[in-house]
């Protein structure tokens, strides 16, 4: 995928001029590079962007605004593709993000992840596309959990539903786990029918696998 | 008093004695000053009461706390340099020395002397006896040994006022008990200000520079041949860029955590316990935010509790469980552990903690488990 329009907000200069020279060497276009939450949601009202990146803190409170601002987004037009960043995840904000739109085009990554350019570039992407990409942190900790209904799945179906909210595609799921594509297939069917999930169109049911995942 | 004999050969009679003795000539301040009102008009009396106070104030003082070490084994803190006078006088322990050194000078001399004298006076009459007039010696003889006999039991209550005064002085010349706990209290919040402070400081400085870094780095790796000697060099530098990156992200929030302060602590418990190697039950249930202290000492009670479930009790599974209710924060971390857990350093620290913002701490832990901590904080937020 290329030449997405990003309007990036992030307070940092040195980290926001560094982004926008990321993503243009990637082919994508920075419409608009912004220090704040009312400077972000001004920039998207102005140019209609395929994509937001976001810093979670920023000014004036330094708290959530770049969260809030993400949010408001995405309840004014659901299904908004955001990326947000953030230099520690919470679950509460992984939770409170795909609450929004049921998680379709939402991103929630460390900013330790840039530094890994080609896999940030990459999740940039499908969250653009309407996937859901959560940091493999937030996934670490969840699955350190034992409860239900996660409990009900074997270990190796809850390493395929980490792996599925990391926002990996079933070939990339079965070249990490070194098996067959079809063997995944049979993973995710198993976890699907284990939480519960309704038949539906598969991208939405993954995310509702990740939802149920956070919640759990 | 336990052994009589014991107190009575003591120091402490005669340190009680001179404790209050060497106050009486205080008392020729006021008299001097009564004086010169009798005979220069009480307007020069007013007067030379007020200048004799401003001046001999301090050195009265002075006094009090050095008189202080006949009784009291602990030294009173010393002042310390003198500050300006405006800063004096705006300070309270200021008046309050100026109010006891007035009440000490105009009364407790009279008192303390009263009462030495009154404890004594009926063994004294009884040894003064034999010289009394028209008594024949040799018949009072008895009443002056009996006299002797009695004189001490005068100790006992020249002791116990001398303890009293004392403790009196005590109070006004060194912070009292209360007081040092409100001190600890801006200490306790004048140190989470700057781990605040510091929390900020890295996030927006190192933090950010080692992101920019690792990125950079990440951007160099992409435009050198693959496994050519400089792009071995910078996947390594990358790599470390980035560990340094997770290990300084686990030394901020371990410094402050930043969802504490945003979301509050339900929040910021659920996040603890979702790193918990030990499967844990949150349950807490408030309708507000708590006052900012309480919520930070919650916090680290609960980060402490759960490391040591972790560490030690062997357990299968853990609970939080907080609740408002009664004016004050209920707090209880449960474990099914091996139990046996002693008040280490930890949870000593931690109990130090909970005191200063007047809360108790409950652990009840016997051998063969379970464990149960419970802390209870009083909030008046009706959360």
């Amino acid at each position: 995928m290329s030449g997405l329009r990003v309007v990036l907000a992030e307070d940092v200069v040195l980290l926001r001029e560094g982004l926008v020279g990321l993503l243009e060497r990637f082919g994508h276009e920075v419409a608009a590079a912004v220090g704040d939450a009312d400077a972000l949601l001004a920039a998207v009202a102005e140019h209609e962007p395929d994509i937001v990146v976001a810093d979670v803190r920023m000014p004036p409170g330094f708290t959530d605004e770049g969260l809030r601002a993400a949010l408001t987004l995405r309840a004014r037009r659901p299904g908004f593709p955001v990326l947000v960043l953030s230099q520690y995840v919470e679950q509460t904000y992984a939770a409170e993000l795909l609450d929004e739109g049921a998680g379709a085009g939402v991103g929630y990554l460390l900013k330790d992840r840039i530094g890994d350019v080609k896999d940030f570039v990459e999740a940039l992407e499908r969250v653009a596309a309407g996937h859901t990409v959560i940091d493999p942190e937030v996934v670490r900790q969840l699955l350190s959990r034992r409860r239900d209904p996660i409990s009900r799945l074997t270990p190796r179906e809850r390493e395929v539903l980490g792996l599925i909210a990391e926002g990996r595609s079933n070939a990339a799921i079965a070249r990490r786990l070194t098996v067959t594509e079809a063997a995944v297939s049979k993973h995710i069917a198993a976890i699907l029918t284990k939480l519960d999930l309704p038949p539906a169109e598969d991208d939405h049911r993954r995310v509702l696998a990740v939802l149920a995942y956070l919640r759990a | 008093m336990q052994r009589p004999w014991a107190f009575l050969r003591s120091s402490w009679p005669w340190r009680s004695l001179a404790y209050l003795l060497v106050g009486a000539p205080l008392g020729a301040i006021p008299l001097g000053v009564f004086a010169a009102a009798y005979r220069y008009g009480v307007v020069v009396g007013l007067t030379a009461g007020i200048v004799a106070a401003m001046l001999l104030g301090p050195l009265v003082a002075r006094f009090e706390r050095t008189r202080l070490r006949l009784v009291d084994r602990v030294p009173v803190p010393s002042p310390g340099p003198r500050p300006p006078l405006t800063t004096r006088l705006r300070d309270p322990v200021t008046w309050r020395e100026y109010g006891f050194i007035l009440i000490s000078m105009l009364t407790l001399w009279i008192l303390d002397l009263a009462l030495v004298l009154t404890s004594a006076w009926v063994p004294l009459i009884l040894m003064s006896g034999p010289f009394q007039p028209g008594v024949d010696p040799r018949s009072g003889l008895p009443l002056a040994l009996l006299g002797v006999a009695l004189l001490p039991l005068a100790a006992y209550p020249t002791t116990a006022w001398a303890g009293a005064r004392a403790m009196i002085a005590r109070a006004v010349f060194a912070p009292g008990e209360a007081e040092i706990i409100r001190s600890r209290a801006r200490l306790v919040d004048a140190f989470e200000n700057e781990r605040r402070r510091i929390e900020r400081d890295l996030h927006d400085g190192a933090q950010q520079r080692l992101v920019s870094l690792t990125m950079k780095l990440g951007l160099a790796r992409l435009d050198l041949a693959p496994g050519s000697p400089a792009e071995a060099q910078i996947a390594e530098a990358h790599e470390e860029a980035k560990q340094a990156l997770a290990e300084l992200r686990e030394l901020i929030r371990g410094v402050h955590p930043q969802v504490l302060t945003n979301r509050g602590l339900a929040a910021a418990v659920q996040d603890v316990a979702g790193r918990s190697p030990v499967p844990v039950r949150v349950d807490i249930d408030l309708a507000a935010r708590l006052p900012v202290t309480v919520e930070v000492v919650a916090y680290y009670v609960v980060c402490e509790a759960l490391t040591n479930v972790a560490r030690h009790s062997g357990a299968c599974r853990s609970s939080v469980r907080a609740r408002h209710r009664d004016g004050a924060l209920h707090l209880e971390i449960d474990d099914d552990g091996r139990g046996g857990a002693v008040p280490g350093t930890g949870l000593a620290g931690l109990a130090d903690r909970v005191s200063v913002v007047d809360g108790v701490m409950k652990l009840s832990s016997p051998q063969g488990g379970p464990t149960s901590l419970q802390v209870e904080i009083p909030c008046p937020v009706s959360a």
